[in-house]
């Protein structure tokens, strides 16, 4: 329990109808897309920079953990308040500030959904490429602070390529800014990059700037189908060698094809094993000759049949595919663990045939579909909380499919992160003096480790010689 | 758990447990929810009401005011369901949550003059006859925009009044209960018109329009005069036995004859006696199977091409369209459109978030008017980047609140039925 003069001095700071304690807004407040729930004792709604700073001092002083929360939509708990104390959400500072044409710059502030942001500047003709699946409620401010991806990052990269500065509340309450609105810029560290992608464990990102391209004119979008998992596999790195790089490349292995056959009327013939989802994008008289050039180099590889899509209705048809993944997995087991391992690309084949090893030695049904193009796969661990004993194994399962990235040259996170559900895993990704950097970053800006306790790194900080 | 007594025809919120059970969190709904939206508070949120729900369920948290709150915090538009990648179905978690509330707390939780009003058809005709008392309470005075006259080459304001006052003379009380088709072909497929509350009391111009243009098409047209309420402002107030006794009215009064449809002219009415009588089962469910949209059965029935074929006029009109919620969560998306544009006169244009919620939601506009206005505020910035100058839409509700929103934005548009568009632009038939 919090004491009630440091709830009462917070109710000074945003005002009385910007916080609550009440038991039902802690239930609400206490979860995300990880089905983990964990009760905070005061839920908070700041409205700008300045508030946040007196939160932060505040909470140092009084020795409370905070927990930034822009959607709680993520994936591995970084917005969960695990040891109880303030969830500071950022859903009123939630506009965009400046969208610059001349400069293809835009500053935003962190509440701002991230899908909203994407039309806006794409009526003025502009473009921001990541596209997490969670873009039309997930808030940039989470995105930045997950370095969110999508399938798009193939070409465009991820969340991270696209924030050029930050405004930062520092976890003892200063306000600092990072980076800027120029191109270059190499004064000083770069703690922007160190900032997006650190789970809300080293700042509370107020503001951000944010990099803009150029719409595409056009996008063009295919599906393949092949006989075997290794002939699209092989497609992938055919495409690449062939010097297109396509916008998506979305992959879908037979188990995944299998449930959107069951759950939906789509027309996927039997022998098909594997599915390629490509879109190419630029010039509109470019994509014929682009989508021509695929066909050609993935011919040989034992393609069923490719669709090209001619007019925008054709092409969601086609995306309708990997959309209706996700509703579909629940005809295998009400439960699952998606994990978001990333392996580089050409190893794609082996990470399969490994994870259906596991899949079999376990005994637990085991989805692949993602990201080809850049190595992501999202393996789903299908399973049944009700039944007794289907966690233990699902973890061990897990921790197999992790040990198998790494050894195959990858990593445990792509784009989820590491929050508070794989943060027992991080020794098997870093080695002790790696993990000894990042406590030591920590430890020193935040001393008391008041903000984000216990994500990326875990609660109990490691004692540092 | 439930301590409600009621027909069995209800789920109670028990019933519901492993729909609740299948929500995963994901959030996904905070993009569909419209209250969340404009309120940005996850209790508002449908994972949140679920959440809620679930803790009631496990004896977590009470009946008490802020559950009442919360379940009131929602239009019942059924957008969070038709979009979750679980298919759990919020709004008919939240209607058995307001029946556990109106069971233990008695109606008055949940708008007990209204509907006590409105489940009764002849104490409703007396009240819009002896001068309008019940209008001043539900309904706002929308001013009247001449200036449209002029601009419709078709005249579609004409000279009666465009307002959602009730009138003195209900649409039923216009019009024979049963109008034959002009070619006296008994072959003809008859359908049977459920007008529901809105168009027989404060639109019926919307019900003429739908008989000039089954005159146009010669169909026979059979209007019960003992139809009543859909009941879906008891379903949304939580009482359960009122629904009851208004279906089991309906079922009796659409009993009389053998049709081969039941067509509604409300985008609500038709979720009322469609999806919520299928899902009381029996006889119900019957009369709920028969139920389509006016405007899927006019597409059926080929006035797409009839339309193309009438002359076109020389000036046109901008016209835009609303999805109501309760038929784009069926996927009633194209018919209203395909329709508009067939429509000699009209000039359709879309107009930017056209799929979201107007902010109605029946009786949530009269609780929570501030957020029903910011909504609807919303929706007003769509429409005047738009261009449009008449905004047509399929429910009279969404029509009711979507002018106040233009009122209030301080714009000039009007908003209508596709019906009437449609019908100002056919040729005057013979006996007419």
């Amino acid at each position: 329990m919090l004491d009630p003069r440091v709830i009462r001095t917070l109710e000074e700071i945003v005002g009385k109808e910007n916080i609550t304690t009440h038991p039902t807004d802690m239930l609400c407040y206490s979860y995300d897309a990880t089905q983990q729930s964990f009760l905070p004792d005061v839920v908070i709604f700041p409205a700008d920079t300045q508030q946040i700073s007196l939160i932060m001092k505040l909470a140092n002083v009084e020795d409370v953990p905070v927990y930034p929360r822009g959607a709680g939509s993520g994936f591995t708990g970084g917005s969960l308040p695990i040891s109880g104390g303030i969830v500071l959400v950022t859903s009123r500072i939630d506009r965009i500030l400046e969208i610059d044409e001349e400069n293809l710059v835009a500053r935003v502030q962190p509440g701002v959904v991230t899908e909203q942001f994407q039309q806006a500047v794409e009526k003025l003709g502009l473009f921001y490429p990541p596209d997490p699946a969670s873009l039309k409620f997930s808030t940039l401010g989470g995105n930045a602070a997950e370095c969110a991806g999508g399938p798009r990052c193939v070409k465009y990269g991820v969340t991270k390529d696209y924030i050029m500065g930050l405004e930062v509340v520092t976890p003892q309450g200063d306000i600092i800014r990072t980076g800027g609105a120029t191109m270059k810029g190499v004064v000083g560290y770069d703690l922007t990059k160190l900032m997006v992608g650190s789970e809300g464990t080293l700042g509370i990102m107020t503001e951000l700037i944010i990099k803009l391209l150029p719409l595409p004119e056009a996008k063009k979008t295919m599906l393949i189908m092949f006989d075997s998992i290794d002939g699209a596999a092989q497609a992938v790195s055919a495409i690449i060698r062939g010097k297109i790089i396509p916008t998506t490349l979305e992959f879908m292995d037979a188990a995944t094809i299998e449930c959107v056959r069951k759950a939906t009327d789509l027309d996927v013939p039997a022998t098909a094993k594997a599915v390629l989802i490509v879109e190419v994008d630029g010039e509109a008289q470019m994509l014929d000759r682009h989508t021509a050039r695929i066909s050609e180099i993935v011919k040989p590889l034992g393609v069923v049949e490719t669709r090209i899509a001619e007019t925008p209705a054709q092409s969601e048809e086609l995306w309708k595919v990997r959309r209706s993944v996700s509703a579909s997995l629940r005809n295998v087991n009400p439960d699952k663990f998606n994990e978001d391992i990333c392996v580089p690309r050409s190893k794609v084949p082996d990470m399969i045939r490994r994870v259906d090893e596991i899949s079999q030695r376990y005994t637990i049904p085991i989805v692949n579909f993602g990201h080809a193009g850049d190595g992501n796969i999202h393996v789903n661990i299908m399973v049944d909380r009700k039944k007794e004993g289907e966690l233990e194994k699902a973890e061990d399962a897990i921790k197999e499919v992790f040990a198998a990235a790494l050894e195959l040259g990858g990593t445990m996170s792509g784009e989820h992160g590491v929050g508070n559900t794989k943060a027992p895993y991080i020794p098997m990704e870093l080695d002790p003096a790696a993990v000894a950097y990042m406590q030591t970053i920590k430890n020193a800006l935040d001393p008391k480790n008041i903000l984000n306790p216990g994500k990326i790194l875990l609660e109990q900080p490691i004692e540092l010689a | 758990m439930s301590e409600h007594k009621n027909s069995g025809r209800h789920k109670t919120l028990e019933d519901f447990r492993q729909q609740i059970d299948a929500c995963v969190k994901c959030g996904a709904c905070q993009a569909q929810c419209a209250v969340y939206k404009s309120l940005k508070r996850e209790s508002t949120v449908a994972r949140g009401k679920v959440a809620i729900a679930d803790a009631l369920l496990d004896k977590q948290t009470p009946v008490d005011e802020r559950f009442v709150l919360d379940m009131s915090q929602c239009l019942l538009c059924g957008s969070c369901h038709d979009k979750c990648p679980n298919l759990v179905p919020t709004d008919e978690i939240v209607m058995a949550a307001r029946r556990e509330i109106a069971a233990r707390q008695g109606l008055s939780t949940f708008g007990k003059a209204l509907t006590g009003v409105i489940k009764r058809p002849k104490l409703m005709n007396l009240l819009a006859k002896s001068g309008g008392r019940l209008e001043k309470l539900i309904f706002r005075k929308v001013p009247e925009h001449s200036g449209l006259r002029l601009r419709f080459p078709v005249p579609f304001i004409a000279r009666d009044r465009y307002l959602p006052e009730i009138t003195p003379k209900p649409f039923r009380e216009r019009v024979p209960e049963y109008i034959p088709a002009r070619s006296d072909n008994d072959s003809k497929p008859l359908s049977a018109f459920f007008t529901g509350c809105m168009i027989n009391f404060t639109y019926p111009q919307i019900g003429e329009a739908l008989v000039k243009i089954f005159r146009f098409l010669d169909l026979p047209l059979w209007i019960p005069a003992e139809q009543g309420c859909c009941g879906l402002p008891a379903h949304a107030a939580g009482d359960a036995a009122t629904v009851d006794q208004l279906a089991d009215a309906n079922v009796s009064a659409f009993g009389a004859r053998k049709v081969d449809t039941v067509i509604t002219a409300c985008a609500s009415c038709n979720a009322g006696i469609g999806k919520h009588y299928r899902a009381m089962g029996d006889e119900c469910a019957e009369l709920g199977d028969q139920v389509e949209d006016v405007l899927v059965f006019l597409v059926r029935q080929g006035l797409v091409e009839k339309l193309r074929s009438l002359p076109r006029t020389e000036s046109t009109t901008r016209v835009t369209y609303h999805d109501p919620c309760h038929l784009r969560t069926q996927g009633i998306t194209a018919e209203p459109r395909a329709l508009l544009k067939a429509t000699p006169g009209v000039e359709f244009v879309e107009m930017e978030g056209a799929d979201r919620c107007c902010g109605l939601g029946g009786t949530f506009s009269v609780y929570h008017y501030d957020t029903s206005r910011s909504i609807g505020a919303r929706k007003a910035d769509g429409i005047k980047s738009s261009a449009a100058e008449l905004v047509a839409s399929a429910c009279p509700g969404c029509i009711m609140q979507l002018q106040d929103s233009i009122n209030h934005a301080g714009l000039k548009q009007h908003a209508c039925h596709v019906l009437e568009l449609i019908a100002r632009t056919l040729p005057a038939q013979e006996n007419e």
